[in-house]
């Protein structure tokens, strides 16, 4: 039987006699009759030509974000694409090689996470970061867990914001349950931000740690400073989430207000919207709190010759030495994205970084003016409250509503936030980026004008 | 030759303890350090902190592994070798002496400690 060749009826038969068993009904006997199907109503099987035309006519169907003004977002936001990230990752060194570690055979990749933990550092305003993780929404299970250890497991509650973006909060749901850590959810005041005095309040002196989300799931920009005071005064650590990583080229990391973890996702950086990702996680601490850090860290050192060199350090943490006494269950990082975000930041540069945030603020305030000139039925939820780049509209329906009527015109104008839950009106989150030309905008406000 | 001074204690994990007044002195053995290599960090429990026999009072990590120690008799923590942190080498340089770990109020005095001689015979047993 060749690995690379499908097994014939030869072979099955071979493997039943081998297992002792007469068919792969025997073998399969231990799924539950209700659940299996004995036939499949397939169509007759077709050439892979037909095949190719149908599903692109198909597909064809679709409506892609690029070609309608649009202004998704809610954790996944759409930015320049420079065709250099694609022809460095698409190099075969890097692309077909799976996570390769030894530092005898991987300098290249073990330079680049380097590097990716230095602009994640300096972006963070913290000075250790990992070497990524899978995404925003494990970076914040992750910090959770961290803020648990870091505090030697004494104290089983986290305070979370209810404007972390609700797909993560789930996530955290389904992996503290079995960690007995409690949750208390603080939700965000009439101006949608978090009031410090609630915080310190519900965190006491019995949690681990305090989390939140800046820019939050409604765009809008918390109170970082308060918000570390706050959860400090009862001895938590504070944790910034991150969901729009290009806020931080013009927003400073929560490192710069004392927070004791920022993660989140760094999709923004360079990876392209897509169904299911992949996404790229993010993770950085004050290096006092280094040996509780999940996942890999690549570290500078210099080879035999003296020469400067690039290894993985610190691995005693980890889960193929430590077994269950590890920090974390990620034995890996999210390797070609975080390439991928390093080489997109590098052909940004600091000052390039800087002018493509300065631009998602400045057109989403822009917008932000149009819609208020719209005016009724039209309203921003927050108007007062600074946002980034996204925020939170309202409208004659609900949010869902609101998304197919103006598809209907021609614009693709957020994410509803209908069927969520959370303390905040029912309607549509709008985010802008440098992808957004004038005319997007123009669409929309002349959509919201039709449709008032 | 592994070294085992005729006046401490020995929990069969590889600490050694040592009467100090109403407390111990707790430290891990020369075979212990060896076996673990150059310890590179050492992470040691808050003072206050009760244990009970057998329980983890803190971690060594080496350049090859991360390993438990565990509190070889049961008592509060009085006080860790807090020139750890900058210096963890000492564990290995001078294990019975600067490299101690932590003090227990609690006694020597326990049926489950060996002394010199019943420790080299468990090593013994331990490696044959």
């Amino acid at each position: 039987m060749h690995p690379w060749v499908g097994a014939g009826p030869e072979d099955r038969r071979h493997i039943l006699a081998e297992l002792g068993l007469k068919s792969i009904d025997e073998l399969f006997a231990s799924i539950p009759a209700g659940v299996c199907v004995d036939s499949l109503n397939l169509p007759p099987a077709r050439d892979e030509n037909w095949i190719r035309r149908t599903l692109g006519e198909m597909a064809s169907t679709n409506v892609a974000m690029d070609s309608m003004a649009c202004f998704l977002g809610a954790g996944v936001y759409r930015h320049v694409q420079p065709s250099i990230v694609d022809a460095v990752l698409s190099r075969a060194e890097f692309f077909t090689s799976y996570t390769p570690y030894q530092p005898e055979i991987s300098q290249g990749t073990l330079q680049v996470i380097f590097e990716f933990q230095t602009l994640i550092s300096r972006l963070t305003g913290l000075d250790s970061a990992n070497a990524s993780l899978y995404d925003g929404a494990t970076s914040l299970v992750e910090a959770v867990l961290f803020s648990h250890r870091v505090l030697r497991g004494k104290r089983d509650l986290v305070v979370v914001a209810e404007t972390i973006h609700p797909m993560y909060r789930r996530v955290l749901d389904t992996y503290i349950e079995a960690a007995g850590i409690e949750v208390a959810v603080v939700a965000p005041g009439a101006d949608g931000r978090l009031n410090p005095d609630e915080i310190r309040e519900t965190a006491g002196d019995r949690a681990c740690c305090v989390a939140v989300q800046s820019p939050n799931f409604l765009g809008i920009v918390e109170d970082l400073p308060q918000l570390a005071a706050a959860a400090h005064d009862g001895g938590a650590l504070a944790v910034e989430v991150v969901t729009e990583a290009v806020s931080l080229g013009l927003l400073a990391g929560g490192g710069s207000f004392d927070f004791d973890v920022v993660c989140g996702e760094a999709q923004s950086f360079g990876i392209a919207p897509g169904f299911g990702g992949p996404h790229l996680g993010f993770f950085a601490c004050d290096s006092k709190h280094l040996r509780q850090m999940p996942g890999r860290l690549a570290g500078e050192t210099v080879d035999e010759n003296g020469e400067r060199a690039f290894c993985l350090t610190l691995s005693t943490r980890e889960q193929h030495i430590r077994r269950a006494k590890a920090t974390s269950n990620i034995c890996t990082n999210q390797g070609l994205m975080a390439l991928t975000a390093t080489v997109w930041l590098e052909a940004m540069g600091g000052s390039g970084l800087r002018e493509l945030a300065t631009s998602c603020f400045m057109r989403g305030e822009e917008l932000k003016r149009r819609i208020t000139a719209v005016g009724d039925p039209w309203r921003i939820a927050y108007p007062q409250s600074p946002t980034f780049n996204e925020f939170l509209l309202v409208g004659p329906g609900s949010g869902t509503d609101l998304v197919k009527r103006l598809a209907s015109e021609g614009v693709l104008a957020g994410v509803p936030t209908t069927g969520w839950g959370g303390s905040w009106p029912d309607g549509l989150l709008v985010a802008v980026t440098e992808s957004n030309p004038a005319t997007d905008l123009e669409a929309l406000t002349s959509a919201l004008e039709k449709l008032a | 030759m592994m070294s085992i001074p005729d006046e401490l204690k020995y929990g069969r994990s590889h600490e050694w303890v040592k009467a100090d007044g109403d407390a111990v002195v707790v430290g891990i053995t020369h075979y212990a350090q060896d076996q673990l290599g150059e310890v590179v960090y050492v992470e040691l429990p808050e003072v206050g902190n009760a244990f009970a026999v057998g329980d983890e009072l803190g971690t060594l990590e080496s350049v090859k592994a991360v390993s438990e120690f565990l509190a070889p008799v049961a008592g509060e923590v009085t006080e860790v070798n807090t020139r750890l942190e900058d210096e963890p080498n000492l564990v290995n340089d001078d294990p019975y002496g600067d490299g101690w770990l932590v003090k227990l109020r609690g006694s020597a005095e326990s049926e489950e400690l060996l002394d010199a001689a019943g420790y080299k015979e468990f090593l013994e047993q331990e490696s044959a």
